[in-house]
């Protein structure tokens, strides 16, 4: 078995994504699969045209790789690939779209608004502001509505500080998707297969001082995992039946992590889902299987055999 | 609640690292300038050299040579303090700033970068303070903060260093009974400031801190790559026992060699050494004496003259890209070196801003890396020296769209002051 990963592009995520692809392709070759790392330029195409029984890996993070766009060019390239298809990928991309999707399958989610920056000069930034802040209430998670790894991510406690996180969300996207904070144990559930055969690993609890921002992801130290999360085994089980839900309403393929605030009357509540999670050494996805007692090559042998 | 398994923060060792490897960490910015090296960007980050300007092939052969010729001597350990004969090169290429000194006074290091350390290792108690220009080298920095000292920035103006506000700086710092260890200063074509040390201005700071008993690192990586004027005497020569002279040949030849040197009083050349010798044991010798034989049979200086061509042409690109494309902004126009310090409109945070240019194909280095306590948010560094000129103004046209989009915003939000200082971070090597 041949396995290409994609790894790098030009996206915000990109140093991210180079990690991701390296850690698995180490892991696949450590169990004999032949598994090569490519970034994405302009002789992709080509190249995935001339592949002949190669599953490709997408682990692009970001725009591009996880938008839907690659998986557009995966499939008119005739490539077998390991994810989500590129429809569903474009739903689960915009996280304010995955939010209504999820939410009209019966998901809680923080109540939000999703705003592009032109409305702001239209209507009037204070006018918005306080509108907004008049309906969510304080603290408010400004995100940008497409991205990954907390870039552009701020939580707002106070109102003068808003306009700051717009501005910084607004570097990253041209529309912001403004959430009500929620607070409650923070988890991350990875989620293997597809549509009923689909399963979760062993949630992972995140407790940090602070945010759970860039810093926090990826510089050990101000994150404390556990694994399985710290949850009673009803809390456990609704985590786990909520991620499944998500990962099939959205239909989503071979793998996914879908991140949730258990709020304090015990309700996952959908913060975000990833067709692309990071495999990073200090990546979710990785501990959830580690967790599980199996090994990771075995987990991502396994996600490779569901390609197509 | 279940079974309470065990936490981890993923590094076992969290509780055993010293105080000064805390800021340590990769940061955001960090993650963004991922993208700056693929060719669709156009990277005004980087100090990187023009290496395609050097005559590859011609030093390809003299490697070869020195490998089949002296691979004994050149792939063996060598003299901590450097090879004798380059240390003597060194001499010649350091007389072209005036600067006169014995061989036995020259330590060689990897790249100068290694010296700064050295000098930060050898003289920096925690809580410290080094004086420096503000803004200051972001990998002097870094040093700095690892050997955990503080930083006191003194204003610049044009002619460099302003010799009243150093002298401000010094009896503050005298009143608050914080110890001053040294002076740091770029004074050629400053990284990331792009001004020179005036000549009238030279002895004037040589004199504050002989006076003070404070001790001048003049680094000087760029003074030979004037556009239009010889170069200046350099501030060693002014005073050379009061006066740590820090050379390089990454800016005259190329970083991948790594050497560089120090030029130290005795005494403290001695420790310099020692130093080296505990940290690296000795640089590289391969490195040396490729270098040394380049010295002995390449037109070196002519090859400095073309560099300084090639860089006047990419200065006068970034130049005439930013007086038609971003007016609203302010720099100046350095007569030497790699960069310019661009000046942002009202209101903009270069540093919020470089996600959105990232996005748009072109990278810069914001402000805030060049001040130890985050300030310089609105400016950031633009790098002329490796994208050829026609990349360089498609580079500013793109910082323009950039700008004018950040604008909107910030008219719209009406800020884009971020609340509290930030701290240093590392820099990659190649945006250094």
């Amino acid at each position: 078995m041949d396995v290409l990963i994609l790894a790098g592009g030009l996206s915000h995520e990109r140093d991210v994504s180079i990690r991701s692809g390296r850690r698995v392709a180490d892991a696949l070759r450590g169990v004999g699969v032949k598994a090569d790392v490519r970034d994405v330029d302009s002789t992709l195409v080509p190249f995935l045209r001339s592949l002949s029984g190669t599953i490709v890996w997408p682990m692009l993070h970001g725009a591009s790789g996880e938008d839907g766009s690659l998986q557009d060019i995966l499939e008119m390239c005739g490539a077998t690939y390991v994810g989500t298809d590129p429809r569903a990928a474009r739903v689960a991309w915009s996280k304010p779209v995955a939010k209504t999707v999820a939410h009209q399958a019966g998901i809680a989610t923080p109540d939000y608004v999703t705003l592009p920056a032109s409305l702001f000069r239209e209507l009037g930034a204070d006018n918005v502001l306080d509108a907004m802040v008049d309906r969510l209430g304080l603290p408010l998670v400004v995100k940008p509505a497409r991205g990954g790894s907390a870039l552009g991510v701020t939580t707002v406690t106070a109102r003068e500080d808003l306009p700051r996180a717009m501005v910084d969300c607004f570097a990253y996207d041209e529309v912001a998707l403004i959430e009500k904070a929620i607070s409650g144990v923070e988890v991350a559930a990875a989620v293997v297969g597809d549509g009923d055969s689909a399963y979760t690993l062993p949630a992972v609890e995140i407790v940090t001082d602070g945010n759970y921002d860039y810093d926090a992801r990826y510089n050990a130290g101000r994150t404390e995992y556990f694994t399985p999360a710290r949850l009673d085994s009803d809390q456990a089980k609704a985590v786990s039946e909520t991620a499944l839900l998500a990962h099939r309403v959205l239909a989503l393929r071979h793998l996914s992590r879908i991140d949730l605030i258990l709020d304090s009357s015990g309700v996952p509540q959908l913060i975000d889902v990833n067709v692309a999670p990071g495999m990073t050494e200090t990546s979710l996805f990785p501990q959830a299987i580690e967790a599980s007692g199996r090994d990771l090559a075995d987990v991502y042998k396994e996600i490779v055999g569901l390609a197509r | 609640m279940s079974d309470q398994p065990e936490g981890t923060r993923l590094d076992p060792w969290l509780d055993s690292y010293a105080a000064r490897a805390l800021g340590m960490k990769a940061s955001e910015i960090r993650a963004l300038f991922a993208v700056a090296n693929r060719p669709e960007v156009v990277s005004l980050a980087g100090g990187m050299p023009f290496i395609g300007g050097l005559p590859l092939e011609e030093i390809g052969e003299l490697i070869k040579r020195l490998i089949i010729e002296r691979g004994e001597v050149a792939l063996q350990y060598g003299s901590g303090q450097g090879d004798q004969g380059l240390r003597e090169q060194i001499l010649d290429v350091m007389r072209l700033e005036g600067v006169t000194a014995h061989p036995d006074d020259i330590v060689v290091t990897t790249g100068s970068q290694q010296a700064l350390d050295l000098v930060a290792k050898i003289f920096l108690n925690p809580g410290d303070v080094v004086v420096a220009e503000a803004p200051s080298y972001v990998g002097a920095l870094g040093v700095f903060r690892a050997y955990e000292a503080d930083v006191e920035h003194v204003p610049m103006d044009a002619d460099g260093i302003i010799p009243s506000a150093l002298e401000e700086a010094l009896d503050r710092l005298k009143a608050e009974g914080r110890p001053v260890k040294f002076l740091y200063l770029v004074p050629n074509f400053h990284n990331p400031a792009g001004v020179t040390l005036s000549m009238d201005r030279r002895p004037q700071i040589v004199e504050i801190a002989r006076r003070r008993g404070i001790l001048v690192i003049e680094d000087n990586p760029y003074g030979l790559l004037g556009f239009d004027s010889e170069p200046l005497p350099a501030m060693h020569s002014l005073n050379p026992e009061g006066v740590i002279y820090l050379g390089s040949f990454s800016k005259t030849l190329g970083p991948g060699f790594r050497i560089g040197w120090a030029v130290a009083p005795h005494a403290v050349k001695e420790k310099l050494v020692l130093a080296s010798e505990s940290a690296i044991l000795c640089p590289s010798n391969a490195s040396q004496l490729a270098i040394s034989t380049y010295l002995d049979h390449h037109d070196w200086l002519g090859q400095i003259k073309k560099f300084r061509e090639q860089y006047r042409e990419r200065r006068d690109a970034i130049i005439s890209g930013l007086e038609e494309h971003i007016p609203e902004a302010s720099w100046n126009v350095p007569a030497g070196g790699f960069y310019t310090w661009v000046k942002l409109p009202e209101g903009l945070d270069s540093k919020s801003m470089l996600p959105r240019a990232v996005t748009a194909r072109v990278a810069y280095v914001p402000g805030t890396a060049f001040y130890y306590h985050g300030q310089g948010a609105d400016h950031m560094r633009l790098s002329f020296c490796y994208p050829t000129p026609e990349r360089i103004l498609e580079g500013v046209r793109r910082l323009a769209t950039v700008i004018e989009s950040e604008l909107e915003l910030v008219e719209t939000f009406g800020t884009a002051t971020r609340p509290g200082p930030d701290t240093v971070s590392f820099p990659a090597p190649d945006l250094a």
